[in-house]
């Protein structure tokens, strides 16, 4: 009895090895443990001891990384993580992701006919009349139904949807009842602003109204890097939809131009938006997240530009001029930086050592703080020769939002470098600091416009 | 004797759809007959017969089926297609001509002594 218990022990330990390899699938398993009780029960009635029996069954089983291969070679499809639609229902929730896809599509749909909606009340979207009004809601007409999506799929409460609904009737309230004129400062800054701010609020929705939670804060950031990748994706697959409707109508003499600019672009871009969310969703178990791989290979890369930039700025002694565009490229150059740092803090083991990506890391953010530093002096340079337009403000303030971010990150990383500070540490402050973006972008958004007199 | 890698890859299939050709089978039972048609000659690393019976069943030569026969485990049964029967028929053809090439070269080499390869006999 015990040596048949033994037997089973071995057996399972055997199976679990199997069960760890990618290339053998279940019923693969199934078939190779077949095989090797056959074969023990052939060795035990030749008259082995059951342990011995197992040992040569394995052996002759040969190596499992042979036997990997082999099967790799065979089924090499299964070495790619394929999307399955219909998940295999295994839990209590097998209904409700029965249920996923439909809803998707429906708040896909909603959110490309939401564009279509104005138009029908004579604002035309192709004549580009009224181009100032779609670029001051361009994010009202999807990030409800995104919000509407997650608050469905994480079944929040009521009280958690009222805020979200308040949220987004003030965003649309502050785009729409300011008298901004079409060419005014405080509409770009409110087109700029709001699809932030409003990002954000689908951030409550995706953490579910737990939105205080740091781990949760840090799965939206997550999503958020991957949406952005699966959107411009998407967009890429919409390019060639676009260009191909385009040539085989014209082959036949159909112009398709109109088609495709009142509905074909508008729709698509917006129901991209719910579909990209929707396959984060279901792929971030299934494949490798692309945004803390594009981060590694783009640090030292980035930071290699910065300090080249900071050599040439010192070797010439030329100030930065900060044109209008010129400040625009620099915020978004700290916008970069910033996004790398959290996207290699993202898919970090935050019980790692600190290594030589870390110290790339580090040099990456003191860089980027140096030429903050230098652009924030002649920000202050131009402000106080011509006074506060908003579009300064709005840049000084944003330097300043970053220049905060940046310098508390890096003093916590030398402090992580040096083996003073747990990482974990860097992560709080990022995932902490998101509500400072939410702040900021709403104080843009509402309160900018009267402060400038709308201008 | 220990024959070399590649003799036994490049026999493997005959001899499995020759066997299965006889009637429904299973893996362990088709490495046993192996064995026993070899005389123990052939040594097939027994976890690789399963990459090849996938293989020939992608291809079309074999199908399978899990059953599970009275008072025993599940196990998947595999039987030779009309598609694997004509495999087998051409990959006799093959080996015929081959074996009778090795036969010509045996007969007019008289510095080699003339050895009986089992391994493929029991393939034919």
């Amino acid at each position: 009895m015990t040596v048949d218990h033994d037997l089973e022990g071995q057996i399972a330990e055997w199976r679990a090895y199997i069960h760890r390899r990618r290339e053998l699938h279940h019923t693969d398993a199934e078939e190779l443990e077949d095989h090797l009780r056959s074969r023990i029960a052939e060795l035990t009635e030749a008259g082995l001891r059951a342990d011995e029996a197992f040992l040569i069954a394995v052996k002759r089983m040969g190596g499992l990384d042979e036997l990997s291969r082999e099967f790799a070679r065979e089924h090499s499809e299964r070495l790619w993580k394929q999307l399955v639609l219909p998940r295999e229902p295994d839990a209590p929730s097998a209904a409700r992701s029965r249920r996923e896809l439909p809803v998707m599509v429906l708040c896909a749909a909603v959110a490309a006919l939401a564009i279509k909606v104005p138009s029908w009340f004579g604002l035309d979207l192709a004549s580009g009349d009224h181009a100032g009004f779609y670029a001051r809601n361009i994010s009202l007409f999807a990030l409800p139904a995104l919000a509407a999506y997650f608050a469905w799929q994480r079944r929040v409460g009521p009280r958690v949807v009222g805020a979200l609904a308040l949220l987004f009737v003030l965003g649309a309230v502050a785009a729409n009842a300011y008298p901004l004129a079409d060419d005014t400062q405080t509409m770009v800054l409110t087109a700029i602003h709001l699809p932030i701010a409003l990002w954000l609020v689908v951030g409550v929705a995706y953490t579910g109204g737990d939105w205080r939670s740091d781990r949760r804060r840090m799965d939206f950031i997550r999503f958020t890097g991957e949406w952005l990748i699966y959107f411009v994706l998407i967009g890429l697959g919409g390019g060639v939809l676009t260009g191909f409707t385009v040539g085989a109508f014209a082959a036949i003499g159909v112009d398709a131009e109109g088609f495709i600019q009142s509905w074909l672009l508008p729709c698509g871009a917006m129901a991209a938006v719910i579909v990209s969310a929707w396959l984060v969703e279901a792929k971030q178990s299934v494949i490798e997240n692309m945004a803390p791989v594009l981060t590694r290979v783009f640090t030292p890369l980035f930071t290699a530009t910065l300090l080249a930039f900071l050599v040439a700025v010192v070797w010439t002694t030329n100030g930065i001029d900060v044109e209008r565009d010129a400040l625009i490229l620099f915020d978004l150059l700290l916008v970069i930086v910033l996004g790398m740092l959290l996207y290699a803090i993202s898919a970090r083991d935050l019980t790692a050592r600190p290594g030589l990506f870390d110290r790339l890391q580090l040099a990456l953010i003191v860089s980027a703080l140096i030429i903050d530093v230098l652009v924030l002096a002649a920000i202050t340079g131009r402000i106080t020769e011509w006074g506060f337009s908003p579009n300064k403000t709005a840049a000084l303030g944003e330097n300043l939002v970053l220049l905060a971010n940046l310098a508390w990150s890096a003093w916590l990383y030398l402090g992580f470098v040096r083996g003073r500070m747990p990482f974990a540490r860097l992560e709080r402050w990022q995932t902490r600091y998101v509500i400072v973006y939410a702040a900021w972008a709403w104080v843009v958004v509402l309160a900018f416009p009267p402060l400038f007199g709308f201008a | 004797m220990h024959i070399t890698k590649d003799l036994v890859a490049a026999s493997a299939t005959p001899l499995v759809l020759g066997i299965l050709a006889e009637g429904e089978s299973y893996g362990y039972a088709i490495l046993k007959q192996v064995n026993d048609l070899s005389g123990g000659q052939l040594e097939w690393t027994d976890g690789l017969l399963y990459p090849l019976l996938h293989r020939l069943e992608r291809l079309g030569h074999v199908e399978s089926t899990w059953a599970t026969p009275a008072g025993g485990r599940r196990r998947k049964y595999y039987r030779i297609t009309d598609q694997g029967r004509a495999e087998l028929a051409e990959q006799r053809r093959q080996w015929a001509a081959v074996v009778d090439a090795l036969r010509g070269v045996w007969s007019t080499t008289q510095s080699i002594k003339p050895i009986t390869a089992p391994a493929w006999g029991a393939g034919l």
